[in-house]
């Protein structure tokens, strides 16, 4: 006799473990970096020569900061969604996929601190 | 334990000649993985940023230099191929454009869009940074 209901045991036992938020939330990113990544792009080439203290100054204006930390946040979370697919499509071995999954994981977060961390300290302290 | 049934296998990829609607989807998958070292890079560019004017001048000299205008120039087009063909996918969930003629036009309109953007994104860069005058 177990307490778990039987939807409790069922869910997560497909082959798709979760149902639909991967897809989504790959669509919602790509949607959010339609307009942010073409605003980096154009920003990019606007600095192409400018010194030190202009980009830090483009940083510092907070419209600026908030617009590249959801660009940044965005854009590694599509990564993420997309890599993994590639992961589990292409890579059989179930060991093998797991570590692949798992460095993938650590290694999107960490980057995306770095980014985060980064624009935050030339926003806030600098 | 029983020995493994040979059981035929589905035709896979090798035996189809290259199409535009399959040279294309592989490409989505390329470009991602593409942009995916893009945005580590990207990571440290932020870094550098951070870390001072010494640092930010020297990723700027390698960004400038040889493989730092390559590397540029091929993130530059993965990135409006990989946005460009996102749009089409985003269509295609939305139920619109299934037909063979428009997958076709479209397609042909992405590889068109990215060669035009990467140009023109380009010289304009070019012209900001005064190498052509």
């Amino acid at each position: 006799m177990s307490l778990r209901t039987p939807l409790g045991r069922a869910r997560g036992l497909g082959s798709s473990k979760t149902g639909t938020g991967h897809w989504w939330m790959q669509r919602l990113t790509a949607v959010a970096l339609v307009p942010l990544s073409l605003w980096f792009i154009v920003s990019l080439v606007g600095m192409t020569r400018a010194d030190y203290a202009t980009v830090i100054a483009w940083i510092q204006d907070p419209l600026i900061a908030m617009l590249l930390l959801l660009f940044i946040v965005s854009l590694f979370y599509h990564t993420l969604l997309g890599m993994q697919i590639v992961i589990e499509d292409y890579i059989d071995i179930a060991w093998q996929k797991i570590v692949c999954l798992v460095t993938l994981q650590l290694l999107t977060w960490f980057a995306a601190t770095v980014a985060i961390f980064s624009v935050l300290k030339v926003a806030l302290l600098d | 334990m029983p020995e493994r049934k040979q059981r035929p296998l589905s035709p896979h990829l090798q035996v189809y000649k290259p199409q535009l609607t399959s040279v294309l989807s592989i490409a989505h998958r390329g470009t991602g993985i593409v942009l995916s070292l893009g945005a580590l890079l990207l990571a440290l560019y932020f870094l550098a940023l951070a870390s001072g004017p010494q640092t930010f001048a020297m990723v700027r000299g390698w960004l400038n230099g040889g493989i730092g205008q390559f590397g540029l120039l091929l993130w530059l087009a993965a990135l409006y191929y990989h946005l460009c063909n996102g749009i089409r996918h985003l269509f295609w969930d939305a139920g619109i454009g299934f037909e063979m003629r428009q997958v076709y036009a479209s397609g042909i309109t992405v590889v068109a869009l990215t060669v035009l953007l990467t140009l023109l994104t380009w010289l304009l860069a070019g012209f900001s940074a005064g190498n052509v005058a």
